[in-house]
């Protein structure tokens, strides 16, 4: 479960935020602008609120009244960018393995293979990122962040570089990944019909606020 | 075909010129990475200091490292009587000569190829339990490598054609201080030197289409590693 109450300013960019996300899906929609990916940002620890706190799973990873402050390599959130962000000097392999490995073993709650069978890597793992078509590097970022077992995974419209073939060949993987692995999920996108298709809980955001939720 | 000064020359200039290198890398490392990703204070004041060798006359920086380094100089006693180093009229002066001229080679090739690392392929990594110190490692310096390799390349080639800070700081001394440009200088104002100039000038012109040529392979076979595809390929 995610407690967020956070408040967020740059520029003339304001976002406020006091929600609860305790689904295994949580779908974010929003127009480009309306502060979505900084909300991720923030929740993976790569931005800094003036104000505000963070509560997953009943740790604190944020509390400006208290300095304290976790810093992104340890709140064990996995986060899939848009465009995958794979590490273009190493293979699919060892993309794979890069988060794996920053954890103890006895923390690894998935093993390559099963991952890697299945997202449908096998073809894949010997190559670069640099010759992986978008919706591979997609599956790659999503395995790579699955292996990290992650507490918290958050994806920053992974689909919106895809055309509408692959987001369809795509989108059940996420339903894989929520059966297979039990691993909660914030969902961003600007798309409401990828939301429609993964989960029934999911708010609005709009200009940094919080505008609808499904309850 | 060489005679042995032309040996001489040639040895010194290519050991002169290594030495300037490994000078040259992991100071150049540091500052291209601090100058790209870094705000300081008197930023802008420590980057024109940096890069000044490149616009000055080259016998300025020779004889500010003669004042400097030199048997008078402060941080030249200093050396002497505490290390028994010296740097005036010997190859180690010549290192220091070239490596100062040719430093800002490293740093701009270093600075550029961190300026252009997507930002975030490391936020990538640090939400991946990589802390800074292993993203630096494993992200960032990898990274680097293209720049690196060029900058590499750069301060050898820069280092091979260096004269007037060379001259200036540690003379012109044969088998000691004598490179490839000094010899050519050598031999243009030697009666009858003049075919020992031409075949130095050849050497140089072969070292210096090689250098070039050999970084602008490395950088496309790093780019290659990296996965970056050029237009036209």
């Amino acid at each position: 479960m995610l407690e967020l109450d956070i408040y967020f300013k740059r520029d003339d960019f304001c976002l406020q935020i006091n929600t609860i996300m305790d689904a295994p899906i949580t779908g974010v929609l929003g127009a480009s602008g309306s502060g979505k990916s900084t909300m991720l940002a923030i929740i993976a620890g790569l931005l800094k609120p003036q104000q505000g706190h963070i509560l997953l799973d009943g740790v604190s990873l944020l509390n400006t009244a208290d300095k304290v402050f976790v810093p992104p390599h340890e709140r064990r959130t996995g986060l899939v960018f848009q465009d995958g962000q794979l590490l273009p000097h190493l293979s699919v392999r060892n993309n794979l393995l890069y988060g794996y490995r920053n954890i103890p073993p006895q923390e690894r709650r998935f093993n390559i293979e099963t991952v890697v069978g299945l997202l449908e890597l096998e073809p894949l793992l010997e190559r670069k990122p640099g010759s992986l078509s978008g919706g591979e590097k997609q599956r790659v970022a999503l395995g790579r962040a699955v292996l990290y077992s992650p507490r918290l995974l958050l994806l920053d419209e992974p689909l919106s570089a895809l055309d509408e073939r692959l987001k369809n060949q795509i989108l059940p993987f996420f339903l894989r990944i929520k059966s297979e692995f039990k691993i909660p999920m914030v969902y961003v996108t600007h798309s409401p019909r990828e939301i429609e298709f993964l989960t029934d809980r999911w708010l609005s955001l709009a200009k940094g606020k919080l505008v609808l939720q499904d309850d | 075909m060489l005679t042995e000064p032309e040996w001489q020359a040639l040895s010194l200039s290519a050991h002169v010129g290594l030495w300037a290198t490994l000078v040259c890398l992991l100071p150049g490392i540091g500052c291209g990475w601090l100058l790209a990703r870094k705000q300081f204070f008197a930023k802008p004041a420590f980057e024109a200091l940096l890069f000044m060798p490149m616009v000055l006359p080259p016998t300025v920086p020779g004889y500010l490292l003669l004042v400097t380094f030199g048997s008078q100089g402060v941080i030249g006693q200093w050396l002497k009587h505490n290390f028994n180093i010296e740097f005036v009229f010997n190859w180690k002066g010549a290192v220091l000569a070239s490596a100062i001229i040719a430093f800002p080679l490293m740093v701009q090739a270093v600075k550029l190829s961190v300026q252009m690392i997507d930002r975030r392929l490391e936020q990538a990594a640090s939400t991946l339990g990589a802390s800074p110190l292993k993203v630096w490692l494993t992200v960032t310096l990898p990274l680097m490598l293209p720049g690196i390799l060029i900058g590499l390349i750069m301060v050898f080639s820069r280092s091979l054609g260096e004269f007037g800070a060379t001259i200036t700081f540690v003379g012109n001394i044969a088998g000691e201080t004598r490179t490839l440009p000094l010899a050519i200088y050598s031999a243009t104002h030697q009666i009858g030197g003049d075919a020992m100039a031409i075949r130095l000038i050849i050497i140089s012109l072969a070292f210096a289409f090689f250098a070039l040529l050999l970084s602008n392979l490395l950088s496309r076979r790093a780019e290659k590693w990296l996965g970056v595809h050029r237009a036209g390929t």
